[in-house]
């Protein structure tokens, strides 16, 4: 055995050791990564203004998040009901976010359930592709808390309670006899000539209150009407047919035309067939009602209430048959239906009031005005918003803006 | 008592609902869905009373042989059919003949009553732009520009085409919607008003 053959040996036997470690390293991927710098300043909080179902967390980026190694590709939020865990994610943000609200339903048989006051302890990881992860400190104790009152919902208090002003103030006036006057709406003068003009014909009149349920305020006015209307036609002495599509509906429209015909003095004409329930499947109402008006032709057609995607199908339909018809709806989108195929057409509004239009009694007109007066603040905070934002006061315009 | 007691419920409730609006506590939110359950439950025994109306008046169009008494007929059986099909004895709701009524009869009718919507819509729109005065005949143009940027077949006829129809309905036409909308806002808090108060109280029917 040559010197050299031994030296060889020697720094074989002495290397050894160090291959070896190299191989045992390989296949721990993580030595050498660096993880990514924690998200910085984390605080947690009860979210304001809610039913104390959920809690807000904020925090600044990680300083490898869209910068540095920029390597950060999200955020876990973790929640623990103790400081030392066991943490559970809760949900994930993805880079550049900074907040994250954590919410859940009231309902405790829920998997989804969030418990109101009660502890909580968070902490959010930001992570990145290779796996390593960085924590923030953990924060808490926070715990959610129910508010007894939106503060975000001021500006719509105070314009309730000034609409409330004003027509608590108008209906006082009208009490005291004072003349208001009121604009003249073409729907509702034709309500008498629509009625008359069936009653010359000798053909009922159809009075259609729409998909709206008893609780849509769109109903209660379209009762309102029905209400004068059945009067005017007791009084007349044509006959009326309601066909409903709600069955509480029908049961105060069937209230509602019996009291009008008690009130007429005509007690006797009143039949609880004539208010009827057909269905509460919007096309098969559709079409009982159009097999109505090609049965048995009424000469006016009244649709007041809330309607849907039938409004043209019923009003084409009156149309075709010749019947003067009266409309009014709040869906703005079927306005222009009726607009097109009727012959006179409530907008909006205009089916709120017209039952006080019809019964001219003070105390609604004084509503009347107040609606007048209402529509005019509104006209002067728009102009104001407008001049706010033309000559640049912000504040001003921030004053519009929701949640100020 | 009898007109009090009713007026007194009515306000009670109005307030409470408008309270709740500015309330999100979850006591506040309990409060409503209960009373809105009880909503449900009302409306189901209304439905007893609607189903009851409807047999009185298609019995009354048979008896007295009223015209076209005959679909009177048809629409009993379909009601007793489809309550009888849906009973258990018959496999309830997933029984062979509740479902083939409801895919083969009920599905298909009210699919064509909804079609007809485009007929009368073709209709409709043929009477609405008649240029027979200055502010049809803007409506007409309005109309046309907006149809020839959405038509499915040719696309927006250059970018004019396109920033004027867009112009159109995000400018006068939001403007007007949002009007009407405000003036809806006003009606509805004035109608809730005149409920509440008792004003408004003709939906009561007679003392």
């Amino acid at each position: 055995m040559t010197a050299k053959t031994i030296l060889f040996i020697l720094v074989a036997v002495l290397l050894a050791p160090l291959v070896m470690a190299q191989e045992e390293a390989v296949p721990d991927s993580t030595v050498g990564v660096i993880p990514p710098a924690p998200p910085l300043n984390f605080r947690a909080f009860d979210t304001p203004y809610d039913n104390g179902h959920s809690i807000s967390l904020e925090w600044e980026l990680s300083a490898d998040d869209g910068q540095g190694r920029n390597n950060v590709l999200g955020y876990r939020v973790m929640r623990a009901e103790s400081p030392d865990g066991p943490f559970v994610e809760r949900g994930i943000v993805t880079s550049g976010g900074t907040s994250y609200n954590d919410s859940g339903v009231k309902e405790s048989d829920s998997p989804d359930y969030f418990p109101r006051d009660h502890d909580f302890y968070y902490k959010i990881v930001a992570t990145t592709a290779d796996g390593s992860e960085a924590e923030s400190e953990v924060f808490g104790p926070v715990r959610a808390v129910g508010q007894w009152f939106n503060a975000r919902k001021w500006p719509v208090l105070i314009a309730v309670g000034l609409f409330t002003a004003f027509t608590l103030a108008f209906i006082t006036l009208a009490r005291r006899g004072k003349d208001l006057y009121v604009r003249p709406l073409a729907g509702i003068e034709a309500v008498d000539e629509a009625i008359g003009r069936a009653t010359e014909m000798g053909k009922p009149i159809l009075y259609v209150m729409g998909l709206g349920t008893a609780a849509d305020i769109a109903t209660i006015a379209s009762f309102t009407i029905l209400s004068r209307v059945a009067k005017k036609v007791a009084e007349y002495q044509t006959s009326l047919i309601v066909p409903c599509y709600d069955p509480i509906v029908m049961t105060v429209a069937q209230e509602t035309v019996k009291a009008s015909y008690y009130d007429a003095g005509r007690p006797d004409a009143y039949d609880d067939k004539d208010v009827f329930f057909l269905t509460n499947q919007q096309f098969a109402y559709v079409g009982g009602v159009n097999g109505i008006m090609i049965r048995q032709k009424p000469a006016t057609n009244f649709y007041l209430g809330k309607f849907y995607a039938e409004s043209l199908i019923l009003a084409e339909t009156g149309a075709t048959t010749g019947s003067i018809q009266i409309s009014g709806t709040d869906e703005v989108t079927q306005i222009p239906f009726f607009v097109v195929a009727c012959d006179y057409t409530l907008i909006g509004e205009e089916l709120y009031a017209a039952s006080a239009y019809l019964g001219r009694e003070p105390v609604l007109l004084g509503t009347l005005k107040a609606q007048d007066w209402g529509k005019a603040c509104v006209i002067i905070s728009i102009i104001l918003g407008v001049l706010f934002a033309i000559f640049g006061w912000q504040d001003g315009v921030d004053a519009f803006r929701p949640g100020n | 008592m009898k007109r009090e007691i009713p007026l007194m419920i009515v306000f009670v409730a109005g307030l409470f609902m408008a309270v709740q609006f500015f309330v999100p506590h979850a006591t506040s939110e309990y409060i409503y869905e209960f009373v809105m359950e009880w909503t449900i439950i009302i409306g189901i025994f209304a439905l007893a009373l609607g189903i009851w109306s409807f047999i009185k008046v298609a019995a009354s169009k048979i008896q007295r042989r009223s015209e076209n008494w005959q679909y009177s007929i048809v629409a009993l059986a379909g009601l007793a059919g489809m309550i009888i099909f849906a009973l258990p004895w018959f496999g309830g709701l997933e029984s062979y003949m509740f479902r083939s009524f409801f895919n083969n009869v009920m599905i298909p009718l009210h699919a064509t009553m909804f079609s007809l919507l485009a007929f009368f819509i073709a209709s409709a729109a043929f009477r609405a732009f008649r240029a027979h005065s200055a502010l049809a005949t803007v409506l007409l143009l309005s109309a046309l520009i907006v149809m020839l940027r959405f038509n499915p077949y040719m696309g927006p006829l250059g970018d004019i085409d396109a920033d004027i129809a867009s112009w159109i309905l995000n400018v006068p036409n939001l403007a007007a919607k949002r009007a009407i909308i405000i003036g809806i806002g006003l009606g509805i808090v004035a109608t809730a008003l005149k409920v509440i108060l008792g004003i408004e109280r003709t939906y009561m029917g007679k003392d």
